[in-house]
């Protein structure tokens, strides 16, 4: 029998890239990057915990410019992680399987975190917080 | 070690603990958002009330769990190697319990003073 070349499924160097695909992976992704956050989030606790110039210190790293792009990187892949965890949760539950539902909601997890995002490091800059 | 063996355990502790990581995560940032401002002294008195402390070491610890849930499957997916994957997931576990005990310990520090 003369070999036929067939694609093997869910292979990444062969397999397409799609809504579905991409957004699996970026909730990896997200999540991974979230865990590293979970240090900075202990740091930022213990500092707390240490006294008044200990946060200081801790509130200077945040608040330089290193530390604000990686805030605003984590506000992201919280807000993502979250939408598309929310997503899963329904799929899940058996809850919108249908093409365009799977698409639609993938949209609203990507296009929602980045506009939350936005939403809330403009309310940060309008001036509530330094 | 792995799916073959606890997956459906995991499967459920990990959807378990997302849904109460929803309310969870918002109260936290939506309570740092509604604080006048992120001094030391505004940060601490909120922390330092009895439900903020209670709520967030409720935060801390499922948020941990349910991060180190994700992370070990990360490492059993891609590292191959066994002693590797071995030595991965103890030191995984190892630095979750302490900077999430640290964490916690944090945040009794300041619920109950030095």
């Amino acid at each position: 029998m003369p070999p036929r070349a067939r694609p093997l499924s869910p292979h990444l160097r062969i397999y397409r890239w799609q809504i579905g695909n991409t957004l699996s992976i970026l909730h990896r992704i997200t999540g991974a990057v979230l865990a590293l956050g979970l240090l900075v989030l202990s740091y930022w606790l213990i500092s707390l915990a240490g006294g008044a110039a200990p946060y200081a210190a801790a509130m200077r790293v945040l608040a330089s410019p290193l530390g604000l792009i990686a805030l605003m990187g984590w506000t992201f892949a919280f807000l993502f992680h979250l939408l598309n965890g929310i997503r899963h949760l329904l799929w899940d539950a058996g809850v919108g399987f249908e093409r365009t539902q799977r698409h639609l909601s993938g949209w609203v997890a990507v296009l929602g975190a980045l506009g939350l995002t936005a939403c809330v490091w403009g309310l940060l800059w309008s001036g509530t917080h330094p | 070690m792995g799916s073959a063996k606890d997956g459906v355990a995991h499967w459920w502790a990990q959807r378990v603990s997302a849904v109460a990581l929803i309310p969870l995560t918002l109260w936290f940032f939506f309570s740092l958002l509604m604080l006048p401002d992120l001094e030391f002294a505004t940060v601490k008195t909120w922390l330092g009330l009895p439900i903020s402390g209670f709520l967030a070491v409720l935060l801390v610890a499922v948020l941990f769990y349910h991060s180190y849930l994700g992370t070990i499957v990360i490492v059993e997916d891609y590292v191959h190697a066994v002693g590797v994957k071995l030595l991965g997931l103890l030191a995984l576990r190892f630095l979750y319990v302490l900077a999430g005990g640290a964490a916690v310990f944090a945040i009794l520090r300041v619920a109950f003073g030095s």
